[in-house]
């Protein structure tokens, strides 16, 4: 099935959803919805009886700044029984970007979802776990945005350091040893 | 009782923490902490050049190393439209192949130690020598050989690469009988991995565990049947299954896969004329060859540009799905239409299979979490990225 064919075959079981159909140069067929559609819709791509998306592939997002909207999550379904993939992208506003999440759809999106809050800053909505995945739990700032530098120096947080001079040292060095020599 | 396992476990193959939450020897809750080993390879390569990018994304998941870079390219070329030939295209099949076999390797050795089995890996490693000596008589690195290019290979095959693989090829077959003599019908690793971590079909697939996990429990998924890449549907092999999901019969679907590998390497090294095209025929992505470098000036420059500024390559977002020796791997890559790529993602199958450890792990026994990390053969270079 050719993808036009195959996005309108969406549109009829998903008649409430609009969809854009997105051209792609690796014939995954390519559909935008908008952010308030995904949580009827995934729920139906992944259960309708001539879809079944079962298996999320993947789910990432993408910063075109400085353009707006800024940000595009992608959702990379397959369905095995079909022998079909889909991608889904949803565009987002630069400032508050947030989703629903489909970790209720899908378990394996729990920690991409967390992976992509952690380094874009995406809030997923309702989300049953939302902390950072890979950076520490302190971290400032989203690494992976396009306005975040390359290059920062920021000093590591460690614990404080033992405060002994060099001579302290010596001198609690040489009263061991003498404690042992007892 | 409370239990941290990792950061520095040496069975949690590198940096994985889980904090295990004990009633007695079974777990009731299992929190897994990854990040330890978080490079920023996807925020690095925004600045690199686009063939800059393949050492780079070898060293992700750094048991499959060819099998990234392979993915990485696929989807590269993609957007820019080229067509490989197909010596390239089988050259790729072989090199994949043995990585397969390489990284299966270096899984059934751990794993087999960590159960107690200790002499496997000593089997195992000696064959995966053997494998790591054919990648430095490829590309003169043993790991990491950056051989796969945008657009093909970084030069031809060396001389004498086919009766090299051969000689692999005849001596592994035999082996692998010793390896299944050890393990197989071992009636302490039986003991260990039999109806240990379990999984149903339906939770593998909702997790996204594509692979030999999902395989073992009887989904038959394999991404070079299903969506087929580089010619793998001219190729004769069988994908095997089996129905348990737990820890032993991923042992023996890997095991049935290093077999099909093995055929698909002789079916390859058929088809792979000694000599021939290695890279597509396009002068904007392959430098040509060195002696004419040397001697016509618009060698030289062609040489120089590519070196120097590298290739455009046209905007867009591609992904090209290719089977790993861990499931379904593949690249999105993201091109503004620049030297440089926009955003380059990788599908990490081992960060779905860490985030299924809890669901594989809890309501088990302390002792089985070794055998549970083992089977499902996570690389935390893959993880964190």
């Amino acid at each position: 099935m050719d993808s036009t064919a195959f996005v309108n075959s969406l549109r009829e079981a998903l008649p409430d959803v609009q969809f854009e159909h997105v051209p792609s140069v690796d014939l995954h067929p390519t559909v935008c919805i908008a952010p308030d559609a995904v949580p009827a819709a995934m729920p139906v791509l992944r259960q309708h009886a001539d879809l079944r998306f079962a298996f999320l592939a993947d789910l990432t997002a993408v910063d075109f700044w400085p353009r707006e909207p800024r940000f595009e999550v992608v959702y990379m379904l397959v369905s095995i029984e079909h022998r079909q993939r889909l991608r889904v992208r949803v565009r987002l506003h630069g400032d508050d970007p947030h989703v629903a999440t489909v970790s209720g759809v899908w378990p394996a999106a729990n920690w991409l979802e967390r992976e992509v809050w952690d380094l874009f800053g995406i809030a997923f909505d309702a989300h049953p776990d939302p902390r950072r995945l890979l950076m520490p739990e302190d971290w400032e700032g989203y690494p992976l945005r396009k306005d975040y530098p390359v290059q920062i120096h920021m000093r590591p947080h460690i614990a404080e350091p033992m405060q002994v001079t060099a001579e302290e040292f010596r001198s609690s060095v040489a009263r061991d040893r003498l404690v042992r020599k007892q | 009782m409370t239990v941290n396992m990792g950061p520095q476990h040496p069975s949690t193959h590198g940096v994985l923490r889980l904090v295990l939450e004990l009633d007695g020897e079974t777990i009731r809750s299992a929190s897994p902490t990854i990040g330890y080993l978080h490079t920023g390879i996807e925020k690095t390569v925004e600045q690199k050049k686009w063939q800059q990018v393949i050492p780079l994304v070898e060293r992700m998941d750094y048991l499959s190393a060819q099998s990234n870079s392979m993915a990485f390219c696929l989807s590269v070329e993609t957007l820019l439209g080229v067509e490989l030939p197909e010596r390239v295209r089988f050259i790729r099949v072989l090199l994949a192949e043995l990585q397969r076999i390489n990284s299966h390797l270096v899984w059934l050795g751990t794993h087999g130690m960590e159960v107690g089995a200790v002499s496997v890996m000593l089997y195992c490693f000696r064959e995966r020598e053997l494998l790591l000596n054919l990648n430095e008589m490829l590309a003169g690195f043993r790991m990491f050989p950056s051989y796969m290019r945008i657009g093909g290979l970084r030069e031809d095959l060396p001389r004498g690469f086919h009766g090299a693989v051969r000689a692999f090829l005849d001596r592994f077959a035999p082996k692998l009988d010793e390896y299944e003599d050890l393990l197989t019908r071992n009636e302490i690793y039986v003991e260990r991995t039999r109806g240990v971590g379990t999984i149903s079909a339906e939770d593998a697939v909702a997790y996204g565990l594509m692979g030999p996990i999902a395989r073992a429990a009887g989904v038959g998924y394999d991404v070079r049947k299903v969506f087929p890449y580089l010619g793998y549907d001219t190729f004769d092999f069988s994908v095997p299954t089996r129905t348990d999901g737990d820890a032993y019969s991923r042992y023996l679907v890997r095991i049935a896969e290093m077999r099909e590998s093995a055929r698909i390497c002789r079916q390859a090294l058929e088809r792979i004329s000694p000599t021939g095209a290695y890279a597509v025929a396009d002068p904007r992505i392959t430098p040509p060859p060195k002696d004419r470098v040397y001697t016509e000036m618009e060698a030289l420059i062609q040489h120089f540009l590519i070196y120097s500024q590298g290739f455009t390559v046209p905007s867009g977002e591609a992904y090209v799905p290719v089977e790993g020796p861990r499931g379904e791997q593949g690249f999105t890559v993201f091109s503004d239409g620049t030297n440089r790529p926009w955003r380059v993602k990788a599908r990490a199958p081992s960060l779905l299979a860490c985030q299924a450890l809890e669901k594989l792990i809890v309501g088990g026994l302390i002792a089985d979490v070794i055998a549970v990390i083992g089977s499902i053969d996570v690389v935390m270079g893959d993880v964190d990225r």
